[in-house]
């Protein structure tokens, strides 16, 4: 980047002080104008957003867990409680979700078919004592910016475009709808739009940036869980934010997609998480999927040098 | 908190990120608990139980905070001697009267005062005036200040608190039976949860830290509500956190600016500023109802500026010293015509017209049934919303109407819907609940035909008005000498909202803007509309528009809009330093007295008499706030001190006792009485009540149920079911439930449930989750519904309403419904369609044994009644 850019900017999410207020949700599609999803009852805890796609720009999660809340213990083991809804309610939501994805989910009312569950009533509890702790999670979603974006990589009309700030974006007037990009994210972030095939995706509100203006979403979120910002300074105050809840005794908070060694080359978007980035349905370990793209390249062009020199011999051989 | 008021819980995650211990009581694990250091668990209806708790740890383990309990509180002050409490009438208290089924408060108050009341009046003998301020809703007038006491000279102190019939002794043996067992056997808390909460709560309050508690709505939607709040005020008065910076308690309103509309009241009871609403029989003139109403002593006693200056703001030039300042034009009160009194008197065909502003009674008040019935009872209706909400169109698509109960041909209501402006559409001011005044520009014009709630009332009266024109009519003068001459601007002729406030600031005879409260005079040279916003025009400037960032001014940060009083920010703030004037520490100096100067000072604006030294002691005779000592902070009160008992003002008790609400799924087991024994019922067809503890019956409605709001939805939804963005985030009614009730019902998560009171039956998807914990009570296991009230059939996102199933049993001293603790029964599948509803509803009524008498009985102790 030449100096004339500004520095690289980011999201920081700090799902330790997110309250689930969807605030986020709903600025991001106010400032970008971004349909609504449909209504549907998901039945995943406070969760009936489901998951990114090309009308959600920002997803926040809801997961419910048998694990201990906040910095103290609390009463759940003192109360006579018995089975856990974890897994009944997974199943059921399970049988409704079925392999929805994307755009697809919600689409239509009454997407989740209301029913028995599968294995009739509810199961026996996770241990035999019953439930023992009780946490709640939220966190907000969102598109990584990654270092090494894929989606951006494989784009062939240079729809996909990396930022001034950094960030990578949809020129929406040059998307031919080619849908290269959706399988090439590895957060599974980018989507399609049903009526034109078109992709979309969080643009960390590029325009509210070249006005000097913070994202719908950071400017919405009352806990100052999602920061906006330079990402050095950020991935500094996260650093510095962990240390603070370790010594706080929260000694499962970790940083997610702060690495630039990572397999994206670290995210433009990090988070702060308080379990396994599988809990909150993030790949643990994700790749750009473009990596392996020189590689393959360098075989190909030398399986086509090989083509090549056959197919040359056989002209040779054909002179013979 | 975080469910609903989202921004404000910013502050609470700054102070938590700071250090602060967050505690969230609640029946559920809401978003709120999710960010909290401890989720207490509590059986809905027990927090008085849970309080006096708290109560019973501070004062057995010697915890209070002594030296301000007896120079700030009534601690020390006796009690008359025919006073009995709880403890000796199995949960009455003494004065109770089985015929009017209300008390009788002589016995309660102070030795040797007596309650301020008008001279002809007293010798009607107390039991009829007690029933009679009862009835007229005068219980709750006292929203900025306490009732008045006479004869305080004669009042006794013992400030060793060693006096058996001292107010802290009493209290000592009123808790006493509130023990961490008898927590843990009601509330369904467990005994190391409650001390951890009582250990975390008095480690916190002390000269160094203070503790806060905020409420909502779940603290006063209870047949005991204001007691909820008033056990709230003992705890905090003996921790010593009132009066002082990090402490109080805080009213989380239902929605924006509900401060603002009791302090300029919508109330039927009140007048600007807390003035009571004159009554006809003992006000006749403005002499007698200032006597009647003001205090000798506190600054209540300046009651007469503050009533005529609101005179003048009404009347202008009309009002004069000859006539009264047309006192004779205010309206008299003649009864009880709360919300839902009114809805009574739409019943019985007494109540003709009702306007509904930004309301959606269908489906935000209790026993919506009720609330449709009585509509259909008007000759006319004015809906004014943002959209087609269910309180518009009940006659053509309401329940009644499905169940052919209603046929709207048959409905002679005639509705007008009237599209309302939002507050983005309009200038105004929002009142927050630290009653700070911020005012808001309009940002874009109303759509179409709508328009703000300003331009409708002026120009109604501006049309009425000149109807009137010319009448020589008595009855027309009080609105035709009105002062109404707001000016309006722009093409639709909106009217100033910024000379409204003007007015509500008031000015002298010659137009210069007034800037404190303490300028208004009784003689008609001021006019104020509302004496304790008086400042907020101070120096003819909007102060309410004031939005000076924190980072350029201190951290009380008085320059961002305006607080009454006198832009305080913290009432009472005299407490915050000791009786010699000095803060109590160096880490909550707040404000204090400056001898060198002679006067007090400090980060906020002192609430009291500025050079009223702490030595300073009134003369014999001293009257107003002379008559307040330099120790003595809660200025509003006759006797300034903060109340542990109330001896006069409220109708169902000195001090709070546990009652278990209207309908429980147990009996009480703190005393004989089972119920607040003066609470308010209807007792009409369509609000019957289900069999409470172990009356026979009560095993057909089993679980208790809960209501509630969710994040994603405003009130009765008529603000966000209308919204694609926030309909989608909660698509539609849901129950939350237990895994084990789910169990015990047979209820399928994102199935169906129907969910039957004796008023009615709805049904809602099931969400089962771990977030609703059972609880053991007493000797059972009990099991909570939980119930979001969002929706109607109207909108886009649509659903059966909670409020469908609430009763009208009220609270005796504000007429609020008990929407947070009731009980029902749940099964699996949808309710019946039509007719067939009904006559599930009337089943369950039979089975239950349900009649007009079911739960009404007043008083169910063997002894104590009269």
């Amino acid at each position: 980047m030449s100096d004339d850019n500004p520095p690289r900017m980011g999201f920081f999410t700090d799902t330790s002080v997110c309250i689930g207020c969807k605030a986020c949700e709903v600025a991001c599609k106010e400032w970008n104008a971004i349909p609504d999803d449909g209504l549907s009852l998901l039945g995943m805890s406070y969760d009936n957003t489901g998951m990114l796609g090309a009308d959600t720009w920002r997803h926040v999660a809801f997961i419910e867990q048998d694990k201990p809340l906040g910095r103290q213990n609390n009463a759940v083991i003192a109360m006579p409680t018995g089975a856990t809804a974890t897994h009944a309610s997974a199943e059921a939501v399970h049988e409704g979700l079925g392999q929805k994805h994307g755009s697809e989910l919600g689409t239509e009312t009454g997407a989740i078919r209301p029913g028995p569950l599968p294995g009739g009533p509810m199961p026996a509890p996770v241990t035999p004592d019953g439930r023992k702790e009780l946490r709640w999670l939220m966190a907000s979603d969102v598109c990584k910016h990654c270092t090494h974006a894929a989606c951006l990589d494989v784009c062939p009309t240079g729809s996909l475009l990396r930022t001034e700030f950094g960030t990578v974006i949809v020129q929406e007037d040059i998307c031919n709808g080619c849908g290269y990009c959706v399988p090439a994210c590895p957060y599974g972030v980018i989507d399609q739009r049903k009526d034109d095939g078109r992709v979309w995706k969080c643009t960390m509100c590029y325009d509210r940036l070249t006005a000097g203006q913070e994202p719908a979403c950071a400017k919405a979120c009352p806990t100052d869980s999602i920061q906006y910002g330079v990402l050095d300074d950020l991935r500094e105050r996260a650093a510095h934010r962990v240390e603070n809840l370790h010594d706080a005794g929260v000694l499962e908070a970790r940083l997610y997609g702060a690495d630039p060694d990572d397999g994206v080359g670290g995210a433009g978007a990090f988070f702060l998480l308080l379990d396994e980035p599988e809990v909150y349905g993030f790949p643990p370990d994700p790749v750009v999927t473009t990596r392996d793209l020189p590689r393959t390249w360098k075989h190909t062009a030398l399986a086509a040098v090989g083509v090549a020199a056959t197919v040359a011999a056989a002209f040779l051989g054909a002179r013979r | 908190m975080a469910e609903c008021h989202p921004v404000g819980f910013q502050w609470i995650m700054e102070a938590k990120a700071r250090g602060a211990t967050l505690i969230h009581v609640d029946p559920r694990l809401t978003r709120t608990g999710a960010l909290a250091d401890l989720h207490v668990p509590i059986r809905a209806g027990t927090d008085i139980a849970l309080l006096g708790g708290l109560i019973n740890y501070v004062l057995s383990n010697g915890l209070e905070f002594r030296d301000y309990v007896v120079a700030y509180t009534n601690a020390a002050t006796i009690l008359r001697e025919d006073f009995q409490d709880t403890e000796d009438l199995d949960g009455l208290f003494s004065g109770w009267q089985d015929d009017t089924g209300s008390y009788q408060t002589d016995s309660w108050q102070y030795e040797g005062t007596g309650v301020a009341s008008a001279a002809g009046k007293r010798q009607q003998g107390a039991k009829e005036q007690s029933h009679r301020r009862h009835a007229t809703g005068r219980g709750h007038e006292h929203g900025s200040h306490g009732a008045s006491l006479q004869g305080l000279h004669r009042m006794e102190r013992d400030e060793t608190l060693q006096h058996p019939r001292c107010v802290f002794q009493v209290l000592k043996r009123h808790y006493g039976r509130y023990t961490p067992e008898m927590v843990a056997r009601v509330c369904g808390i467990p005994e190391d949860v409650f001390l951890q909460m009582a250990r975390a709560i008095t480690e916190n309050s002390n000269r160094d830290r203070t503790t806060a508690w905020a409420y909502s709505v779940g603290w006063t939607q209870h047949t005991v509500g204001v007691q909820y709040i008033r056990a709230a005020s003992v705890l905090q008065l003996l921790l010593g956190n009132i009066g002082r910076p990090g402490g109080g308690i805080l009213a989380l309103r239902g929605h924006a600016s509900i401060q603002g509309s009791t302090d300029i009241p919508t109330l039927y009871n009140l007048l600007p500023g807390y003035l009571p609403m004159p009554h006809p029989d003992s006000h006749g003139s403005l002499d007698e109802y200032v006597a009647d109403d003001s205090a000798d002593t506190g600054y209540w006693g300046n009651m007469r500026s503050y009533a005529v200056s609101l005179l003048k703001a009404y009347w202008g030039d009309a009002a004069t010293a000859d006539n009264d300042f047309c006192f004779d034009y205010l309206p008299r009160i003649t009864g009880d015509h709360s919300t839902y009194k009114t809805v009574q008197a739409q019943l019985d065909g007494v109540c003709k017209g009702y306007f509904l502003n930004g309301q959606n009674p269908a489906v935000g008040s209790a026993n919506a049934k009720a609330q449709r019935l009585g509509m259909a009872n008007l000759d006319w209706l004015v809906v004014r919303d943002f959209s087609l909400i269910e309180s518009a169109t009940w006659w053509k698509d309401g329940p009644e109407v499905e169940s052919g109960e209603m046929r709207p041909e048959g409905v002679g209501t005639e509705v007008f819907f009237l599209p309302a402006a939002a507050h983005t559409e309009k200038d105004g001011s929002f009142t927050s609940t630290q009653r700070m005044l911020q005012w808001h520009h309009k940002a874009v014009d109303p759509p179409g035909d709508a328009r703000s709630d300003l331009w409708f009332w002026f120009h109604l009266g501006r049309i009425i008005r000149a109807k009137l024109a010319g009448s020589t009519s008595d009855i027309d003068r009080p609105l035709l000498d009105l002062t109404w001459g707001y000016s309006t601007h722009g093409e639709r002729d909106e009217p100033s909202a910024q000379e409204v406030l003007q007015e509500i600031n008031g000015w002298t005879a010659d137009g210069a803007f007034l800037s404190s409260y303490e300028e208004l005079k009784d003689d008609g040279s001021t006019a104020c509309g509302c004496w304790i916003y008086c400042g907020t025009y101070a120096d003819g400037t909007n102060q309410a528009a004031r939005r000076k960032p924190h980072t350029e001014q201190n951290w009380v940060a008085p320059e961002w809009g305006w607080a009454w009083p006198a832009n305080r920010r913290l009432l009472y703030n005299r407490a915050s330093a000791d009786p010699e004037g000095r803060p109590w520490s160096e880490k909550k100096a707040y404000v204090w007295w400056d001898a060198d100067a002679g006067t007090w000072t400090g980060h906020d604006v002192p609430d009291f008499q500025p050079t009223k030294a702490p030595d300073y002691r009134p003369p014999e005779g001293a009257k107003r706030q002379d008559a307040l000592s330099g120790i003595d902070p809660f200025i509003m009160q006759a006797d300034g001190k903060g109340w542990l008992y109330v001896p006069a003002g409220l109708t169902d008790g000195p001090l709070p006792a546990h009652y278990e609400p209207q309908e429980s799924p147990v009996p009480n087991l703190l005393y004989g009485q089972q119920h607040n024994p003066a609470r308010q019922m209807t007792k009409r067809g369509v609000d019957r009540y289900n069999p409470s503890g172990d009356e026979p019956g009560s095993q057909v409605f089993p679980y208790a149920l809960t209501t509630y709001r969710l994040t994603e939805h405003h009130t009765a939804g008529g603000m966000s079911r209308w919204l694609p963005y926030l309909s989608e985030l909660q698509p539609e009614m849901f129950c939350e439930v237990s895994p084990e009730l789910a169990d015990e019902a047979g209820l399928q998560h994102l199935g169906w449930a129907t969910i039957v009171t004796a008023r009615s039956a709805i049904e809602a998807r099931v969400l089962v989750t771990d977030r609703m914990l059972p609880m053991r009570v007493h000797d059972r296991l009990v099991h909570h519904v939980g119930l979001p009230y969002h929706w109607g059939s109207n909108g886009i996102s649509t659903g059966d309403g909670a409020n469908e199933l609430t009763h009208l049993s009220l609270d005796p001293n504000v007429h609020i419904q008990e929407a947070k603790a009731l009980t029902c029964d749940i099964r699996p599948g949808r309710r019946p369609r039509g007719p067939e509803r009904l006559r599930l509803v009337e089943d369950y009524r039979r089975r239950a044994g349900v009649t007009d008498q079911t739960g009404t009985a007043h008083r169910t102790t063997k002894e104590g009644g009269a």
